[in-house]
């Protein structure tokens, strides 16, 4: 047995080290969990500023006890490598291991153990955790706004078909795949507008019409997202090529129109389009506010998309410009088969980004008037009946757009592993 | 600003109503202002607030976003972890949701100024607003000429330390020096020149049987608050990403050959990596700050009175003029976009590898 010296923990007397380090990394959470849960101070006796501060001293003597080079535990050494390099690594892991201990059970009680989900009136709720009742409640609200109860089978129905019709594109036969983005760029959207047109708005075939006015909640996020979506990429596609066009009309038009739209916020283009755009209008004619606001999104995004399309342009080599010409290929092949296809695959992440951003700016078309999900919550929120519950709602809508938005940024990093070719 | 001399005739007509009184009050103002003053003064006041909310949420943002991405890259499995799932969460939900969430929600959870507690023992957090304590100064002209004048030595030192090491190899401990002439020089004022500070602090006052407020001291409005707080969080993920990618975007031979010719990890990290690494981390995190100056423009939904409520808003309600008021509104958001990209280049420019 060699000598044990503290500060500098050893093979030697391995089980002497890992007592004392479990010991007072026990007691230092031990300390915490008391002072935060039972409001018990064990550690009460020493001055308070020491005192706030022993669970971690506790934590950060008991990790230094453990840090052992070369122990020949495999688990240990592992630890050690990935959270406990050093004594300020050992303090921050520490640090992050007492604020999880901090937030998750109040988290899980909040969400889970307290709340009430039984009932449909707000005196169900007695629990001290979230009253997801009234999400229940709401939730036809939230998903189709202020659209009649007994119509929305129409927006299911319209939502089903256009998947149905995108999942299409996947069972292809190989001979057809070449009109593949023809069908998406061109045919679907064509369906979409039509199915929205006859079946959610109505009006005809016996369909009672439902005014866009009444539209809302989530599914009014998609129908504006999928449309903008499809519009803003052909068009950002040509302020792209415009913008390295050699005609310097079409090329200082484009930046100009480029540069505009990135520098305004867009709660201001939405208000020009709101209420500027019916001016510029002949008088009698009259174009419904959801096409306009999704005219404003869709030239405000699209600035953006030329931006992204334009670094996957320049980051083509010359080489591939003067191989496409010197096989004869005029401007429009040679940007539709060459350039294009190899450019766009290159800033797939930064196009997904955009589609995320735009998908995020959604609520924002609330200034006009229209009640996606997040207005359809101010409203809810103000109801008389359902005061208070604000906080349920919120975290509600949170967690739709987080699983909506993180799954569209997995796709799309599938999508550039996917189409990653090295060269 | 209505010369009709170097304004044409039409654009003045069409301007003439910011002259007009502008009869509506505003909650929060930096500058003096209320009902009687113009359009023009209105303009002012909503400009300045959001200049405001984007200056702090840019510096908030830019310390945050610096800390996270250092983090996601550390070896540290729990810090690396916390970082990522911080960054996944807030830049998946939108800056929308999150304004409201804080402002409706988080904040509205706060005690009435009655019953709040003491924080940090000198401010009070309320359902009404964050209360701290106001400086009071004497002579602050002084002392902010004092200031001005030892950032203007301090330039001046460090490029004749630049010169120097240039020249003859000499270095001078820089940031000592700097952090000196810093604090002695404004200190002095406080000793001869005669600038005396003093504080405010809120003191809690009753109204009426059950209205309290808070008298001296500076009150931060709840709007103003969640709004910052959406903003940095929202951005700081986006600013943390930059700042990985710049870093992991310095080849890992470029550490090593710094190490092996006996630069301290320190050394390593401000002479070799930073240098590299700012300027892959600037182009993106300018168009950060842009996005941020614009959404704060978002701050309209919770009635914090910048620019888009007071002036897009308000005004046009009132007098009705929407073509002007949301053309003068969209100009000064390009102007301010102009100006920060304007800023940004040049400072990439002077930071960017000098090639002979």
């Amino acid at each position: 047995m060699s000598k044990v010296n503290l500060l500098k923990p050893n093979k030697e007397n391995i089980n002497l080290f890992l007592g004392l380090g479990v010991l007072f990394f026990t007691l230092g959470i031990l300390d915490f969990y008391l002072n935060n849960f039972y409001e018990k101070n064990i550690t009460g006796f020493l001055p308070g500023f020491i005192s706030f501060f022993t669970p971690l001293i506790f934590g950060m003597i008991g990790l230094h006890f453990v840090r052992i080079e070369f122990s020949g535990i495999k688990k240990l050494d592992e630890l050690n490598k990935n959270i406990n390099t050093s004594n300020f690594n050992a303090a921050l892991s520490f640090s992050i291991i007492l604020l999880l201990i901090f937030s998750i059970p109040p988290l899980l009680n909040w969400f889970i153990f307290d709340a009430n989900i039984a009932g449909d009136t707000k005196e169900a709720c007695t629990g001290g955790g979230a009253c997801w009742v009234y999400i229940k409640v709401w939730f036809n609200r939230f998903m189709y706004g202020m659209y009649p109860n007994a119509e929305q089978w129409r927006v299911n129905a319209t939502f089903i078909i256009v998947l149905v019709f995108m999942g299409l594109g996947y069972f292809f036969p190989l001979r057809f795949k070449k009109y593949l983005t023809l069908y998406y760029v061109i045919f679907l959207p064509i369906i979409s507008f039509l199915l929205i047109y006859y079946l959610i708005s109505g009006g005809e075939f016996g369909l009672e019409w439902v005014e866009t006015g009444a539209w809302g909640g989530l599914s009014l996020t998609f129908i504006v997202s999928f449309f903008s979506l499809i519009f803003c990429f052909p068009i950002g596609m040509m302020l792209a090529l415009g913008r390295r066009s050699d005609l310097p009309v079409v090329k200082y038009s484009s930046l100009t129109f480029i540069e505009f739209w990135r520098g305004v916020p867009l709660i201001t283009v939405l208000f020009m389009s709101a209420v500027m755009f019916p001016m510029f209008l002949p008088d009698g004619t009259y174009v419904d506010k959801l096409i306009r606001v999704i005219a404003a999104i869709v030239l405000f995004e699209a600035a953006y998309t030329a931006e992204v399309i334009r670094g996957g342009l320049q980051a083509l080599p010359r080489g591939q410009y003067d191989a496409a010409k010197s096989l004869g290929m005029g401007y429009w092949r040679l940007h539709l088969l060459v350039i294009l296809p190899q450019a766009l695959k290159l800033v797939i992440p930064g196009i997904a980004n955009t589609f995320l951003a735009l998908v995020k700016d959604t609520p924002l078309i609330f200034v006009v008037g229209l009640l996606e999900l997040a207005g359809m919550l101010g409203l809810a929120k103000t109801n008389p009946k359902w005061l208070g519950f604000s906080m349920e709602g919120y975290v509600f809508a949170g967690i739709i757009f987080w699983i909506i938005c993180y799954s569209m940024s997995k796709y799309s990093y599938n999508l550039e592993l996917k189409y990653k070719t090295d060269r | 600003m209505l010369k009709k001399i170097w304004i044409p005739e039409v654009l003045s007509l069409a301007l003439v109503f910011l002259k007009q009184e502008a009869s509506f009050d505003i909650q929060f103002s930096l500058i003096d202002y209320d009902g009687s003053k113009s359009y023009a003064r209105a303009y002012l006041v909503g400009l300045l607030n959001t200049l405001l909310v984007s200056v702090i949420g840019i510096i908030l943002c830019t310390v945050l976003g610096v800390v996270i991405g250092v983090a996601r890259l550390s070896p540290n499995y729990l810090i690396n972890r916390t970082a990522s799932v911080y960054i996944e969460f807030f830049r998946n939900i939108p800056l929308l949701l999150q304004i409201f969430f804080w402002y409706f929600a988080a904040l509205r959870a706060l005690p009435m100024p009655e019953d709040a507690s003491l924080l940090l023992g000198t401010s009070y957090m309320t359902i009404k607003g964050l209360y701290t304590p106001a400086p009071i100064w004497k002579n602050f002209d002084v002392f902010l000429i004092s200031l001005i004048i030892s950032l203007i030595i301090i330039f001046f030192f460090n490029r004749y330390a630049k010169r120097k090491q240039e020249e003859a190899g000499i270095q001078y401990p820089k940031f000592l020096i700097s952090l000196g002439i810093f604090l002695i020089i404004p200190a002095l004022t406080f000793i001869f020149g005669g600038v005396d500070l003093q504080w405010s602090f809120p003191e809690l006052k009753q109204l009426a049987k059950t209205s309290f407020t808070y008298e001296g001291g500076v009150g931060i409005p709840p709007e103003l608050i969640a709004l910052t707080l959406a903003l940095t969080l929202y951005t700081a993920t986006f600013i943390a990403e930059n700042v990985r990618a710049g870093i992991q975007g310095i080849g890992k031979g470029q550490k090593e050959a710094a190490a092996s010719i006996g630069l301290t990890p320190g050394q390593v990290l401000k002479l070799v990596i930073m240098p590299q690494a700012l300027r892959i981390i600037i182009p993106p995190t300018t168009n950060q700050y842009l996005n941020l100056t614009k959404n704060s423009s978002l701050a309209a939904a919770i009635a914090y009175p910048d620019l888009v409520l007071v002036f897009a808003g308000t005004a046009m309600m009132q007098t009705g003029r929407a073509i002007e008021i949301v053309a003068i509104t969209m100009a000064t958001y390009l102007t301010i976009s102009l100006s920060i990209s304007l800023f940004m280049n040049w400072y990439n420019k002077s930071i960017a590898i000098k090639e002979k």
